[in-house]
């Protein structure tokens, strides 16, 4: 039986292995690879998306678990590209390689819909679920507090 | 002299076996015509004007030569295979080298379009294929990129924009003196020496422009460096940079193409073993896969070759994954099957006790030892480490008709291009070789094993293939950063001074993956921190140990620098600690007066030096104390911290750079270690890009506390037991230092510009342990420091 879900606002549908997981789903099956592979486990971050307004490492996340919800990939972030974190990124020039940079800026964006006004402390812990190998994580520390600016004043 | 079959592989290393017939060396001024005919072709009709043609200013530089002329395939200069420009005034640049996170795929071109006076937010950057041929050297590894084209980009700059001013010139009918190319116009310029306000865009003179003869070097102008628009700035962010926060900056993986399969591959635990049998019944029932492919096997020393095995084709890379789960597949024996990383360790320490191969002997060290008060000694470990770039390597191959095309994050695509093609059979030709952006590189994707594993498979299948490795595939199938026990001895006399100095490092050696293992390091690992080691104690050994090697020994950013550093700059405050002195006051003195080292006075006739000549580039003293002083000094070296804190130094040279860091340690009371700030100060010449260079001495920080910390492959019957993030584990953000701070030591473009991917790794883990035990008196000899702190 086909399971049925939204990705970026849109209906989808799929009738394949329902113990795929969101990552490999649309990445091969949608075509949206802008979420990433890097470690298939629920370690690194890369694979982050959004399930109903939370981040969710896509590698662990079968599709069958998502029947009914609506996820939200880095390309359906902002239509536009110009969520407050993605500015807030762009600004400190953050990345290096960039292949980690999706999956971080889905955790930062759904940690300050939560948390707001986010402590330093509050802020290293909720991002720690992400690896940068690049070891941008100065950077992305700085840009995450920026957005949060943006965000409360915006 | 260096044995013809050690050039050999020197060149493997370098770039593969390509012979090198190029084109003439960089700046050859002697073929200079002065007196040039332009010959303005195309649409506009052929019509030729007589010219006296005279520099208009005097060289702004000197041109100096570079390891590159030793590269295969060296340097190209041609500006009509790196410019385009199109009528409407976009400039096209080509970007030759891999992008992998240093930034260069923006800071060469940058240079380029500086020099050729090119509005930045005009020019578009489009990558290069594999085709060194064409483009020059494409080996982006040994942080070369900058130290090796910032010169043909400069001189392509200054083609270009002669080439447009001579346009405007001729459209004007005034004579070249008369105008000047500024921010993408090229301006008429009156009597009074200032512009008239006629002006001429680069679009509208393109096209006559770029089918003038190129000129020849001594006919160009340079800027002077005052005159850099961008260079130096550090004021433009990577071209990438949108695109990678939107999510469409397109990695390996992320290339489909019509009717493309997903292979994931079952490869032998151990180097060495293969296919005895296997089983694929259960896999083909998993719903997707559709196919297994067995791929050829390779003895060592195999180079690239792959290790061979089963692979499993789908239609998705997850049913790929899952019918590998479901297959059997049995294994030979290995020659390396009774591997184990903690004996091979108390192996390389017995070695380390016994003299070793001497390659480097001043004044009279055993007669320095023997005279002694006391010899203090001691012996610094470091294990196999592994890649772990975010992204796991991948290739897409689509095999058609005697025509493969691959797409794929390689650091050598036409090293790659050259092993694909002679695995496969294939002319380099019928291969194209597509460079996408890399997750991340440090030496892993210059080994193109993952490429040749897509290729063989799409021709066997007879269709397009991605070949997916797993995070578990890249930790034990890697090729893995040698393992060393360096150990330190130093003779003191009467007056507490260092009369004696011996380093002897074992280690097997990168050579072993190119030819029967040689069990010695070699001098080019050698020559990372070993033989060209700045310490002028009067009587020095320098030796290396013997240790075959087990496994894939391959590159890691900063290769042989991170056990040298580790050794060396722990050592000197282990001294500095034992005879009551400062560690940095140790260190210069150590190092003793400023010079240029001389390699023959000091025995050191075969040294390497990252491929630099000598002269260019000489191991510089006082630059390297320049750092140490910098670092310190910003760092607030000598002050009294409070209770539970303190400093670590350590610096090293490494490709040519000159790096200190100085690490800040808090130990709370439970005994656990916080890295409040680092500050790291980089001599890397004249800098291109400060704002990259900043964010690469941030990564080396980090990179360097999961050396200092995590980092350890270990193997027990010749398996890595390693597989994911939980068992080798690397920083998170919650163990960051805190802050980096970069200082770069200011340089006119006199000073040649070196590279600074990989020299900010080497120095930061000694600083750390060093760093540690002036805190808290715990002195880390071993790698990673793991539960041994807080
Ligand atoms: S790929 Fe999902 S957490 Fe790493
Ligand atoms: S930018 Fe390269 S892994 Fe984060």
């Amino acid at each position: 039986m086909a399971i049925s879900f939204k990705v970026n606002g849109i209906e989808q549908s799929f009738d394949g292995d329902p113990t795929m997981p969101v990552l490999w789903y649309v990445r091969d099956v949608l075509n949206l690879h802008g979420t990433k592979f890097g470690c298939g486990t629920g370690q690194c971050g890369a694979c982050t998306v959004h399930i109903d307004g939370s981040a969710t490492r896509g590698c662990l996340l079968s599709v069958d678990a998502v029947a009914g919800k609506e996820i939200t990939t880095i390309e359906g972030l902002d239509s536009e590209g110009n969520h407050p974190v993605q500015k807030a990124w762009r600004a400190m020039n953050v990345p290096q390689c960039g292949y980690c940079q999706s999956g971080q800026i889905m955790s930062a964006a759904a940690f300050l819909s939560s948390t707001p006004k986010p402590t330093d402390d509050q802020i290293d812990q909720s991002m720690a679920g992400n690896i940068c190998r690049c070891g941008c994580y100065q950077r992305i520390h700085e840009a995450v507090a920026m957005a949060a600016t943006d965000t409360t004043e915006g | 002299m260096k044995s013809h079959i050690e050039q050999e592989i020197l060149h493997q290393i370098a770039g593969h076996d390509r012979s090198a017939n190029n084109t003439a060396p960089l700046f050859d001024i002697s073929k200079v015509n002065r007196r040039q005919f332009l010959k303005i072709t195309g649409s506009t009709a052929s019509l030729v004007i007589g010219m006296q043609l005279v520099p208009k200013t005097a060289l702004a530089f000197d041109p100096y030569p570079t390891g590159a002329e030793g590269m295969p395939h060296k340097t190209v200069t041609d500006p009509q295979v790196f410019v385009a420009i199109d009528s409407d005034g976009t400039v096209t640049l080509t970007a030759h080298r891999s992008e992998m996170g240093t930034g260069s795929r923006t800071s060469v071109p940058m240079i380029l379009a500086d020099e050729m006076e090119a509005d930045w937010s005009q020019v578009k950057i489009v990558q290069a294929e594999g085709d060194e041929p064409k483009y020059g050297n494409q080996d982006t590894d040994g942080s070369r990129s900058l130290r090796h084209y910032i010169q043909p980009m400069r001189q392509m700059g200054a083609s270009v924009r002669y080439m447009l001013e001579q346009a405007a010139a001729v459209e004007w009918g005034t004579d070249a003196s008369n105008v000047k190319a500024t921010n993408h116009k090229v301006h008429m310029i009156g009597s009074d020496g200032n512009p008239t306000g006629e002006s001429l865009g680069y679009g509208e003179l393109a096209k006559v422009a770029m089918a003038l003869d190129v000129p020849s070097f001594e006919m160009l102008s340079f800027k002077t460096d005052d005159e850099f628009r961008y260079l130096g700035k550090g004021e433009i962010p990577i071209v990438d940079l949108h695109d990678i926060t939107t999510g469409k900056a397109r990695y390996g993986a992320d290339y489909t193409t019509e009717g493309m399969k997903f292979a994931v591959v079952a490869r032998p635990p151990v180097v060495g073993a293969s296919v005895k049998s296997f089983d694929s019944s259960e896999t083909l029932k998993i719903p997707g896969v559709e196919n297994v492919v067995e791929i050829a096997g390779s003895m060592p020393p195999a180079k690239f070759a792959p290790l061979g095995g089963i692979a499993v084709v789908a239609n998705n890379t997850w049913a790929a994954i899952k019918g590998r789960e479901a297959l059997k597949v049995e294994w030979s024996e290995s020659l390396h099957d009774a591997y184990n990383t903690t004996a091979f360790a108390e192996q390389m320490r017995a070695t380390a006790k016994k003299p070793g191969k001497v390659m480097r002997s001043v004044g009279d060290p055993d007669g320095a030892f023997a005279s002694a008060k006391k010899v203090i000694a001691h012996e610094y470990y470091q294990p196999h480490m592994q890649h772990a770039q975010m992204e796991p390597l991948v290739a897409v191959a689509d095999y058609k008709e005697g025509k493969l095309d691959i797409w794929a994050p390689v650091q050598s695509p036409y090293g790659a291009r050259t092993d694909v093609a002679k695995a496969l059979g294939l002319k380099p030709e019928q291969v194209t070789v597509n460079v996408s952006l890399l997750g991340g590189g440090f030496g892993r994707k210059s080994k193109c094993d993952y490429v040749i594993e897509a290729a063989i498979v799409s021709k066997e299948i007879g269709a397009p293939v991605k070949l997916q490795w797993t995070r578990e595939d890249d930790i034990k199938h890697g090729f893995y950063h040698t393992t060393s026990v360096e150990r330190l001895e130093a003779a003191i006399d009467d007056n507490n001074k260092v009369i004696g100095w011996r380093h002897r490092s074992v280690s097997p050696t990168i050579f072993s993956t190119f030819m029967p293992d040689p069990g010695f390091t070699s001098d080019l690992e050698a020559g990372m921190g070993l033989v060209d080691t700045p310490i002028g104690v009067e009587n020095m050994s320098i030796e290396s140990g013997e240790a075959k090697s087990h496994t894939r020994i391959g590159w890691f950013r900063a290769v042989s620098n991170i056990p040298r550093a580790w050794g060396v700059q722990s050592f000197i405050a282990e001294l500095a600690h034992e005879l009551g002195r400062d560690p940095k006051e140790m260190l210069l003195e150590l190092i003793g007066p400023d010079r240029k080292i001389d390699p023959v006075a000091a025995d050191m006739k075969d040294l390497w030096n990252y491929g630099e000549p000598y002269e260019e580039f000489p191991n510089d003293t006082s630059r390297l104390r320049g750092v140490i002083e910098l670092a310190a000094e910003k760092a607030g070296w000598g002050k009294t911290l409070p209770e539970g804190e303190a400093l670590g130094i350590a610096a090293h040279r490494s490709f040519v750079t000159y790096v200190a860091s100085v690490v800040k340690v808090k130990t709370a009371s439970d005994g656990s270690i916080s890295i409040p700030e680092v500050h790291t100060a980089v001599d890397c010449g004249f800098c291109v890009n400060p704002e990259r260079v900043a964010s690469q001495m941030e990564g080396a920080a980090v990179m360097g506390m999961t050396v200092a910390m995590y980092s350890g492959i270990n193997y027990e019957n010749g398996a890595v037991t390693n597989s994911n993030f939980h068992d080798y584990p690397v920083a998170r953000i919650s163990e960051y230092p805190k802050k980096v701070h970069t200082h770069i030591v200011e340089h006119p473009f006199s000073v040649h510009a070196t590279g600074i991917g990989e020299p900010g790794v080497p120095p930061f883990a000694p600083a750390l342990a060093n760093a540690i035990f002036a805190a808290s008196g715990n002195r880390l000899r071993d790698l990673p420091f793991g539960e041994s702190v807080g």
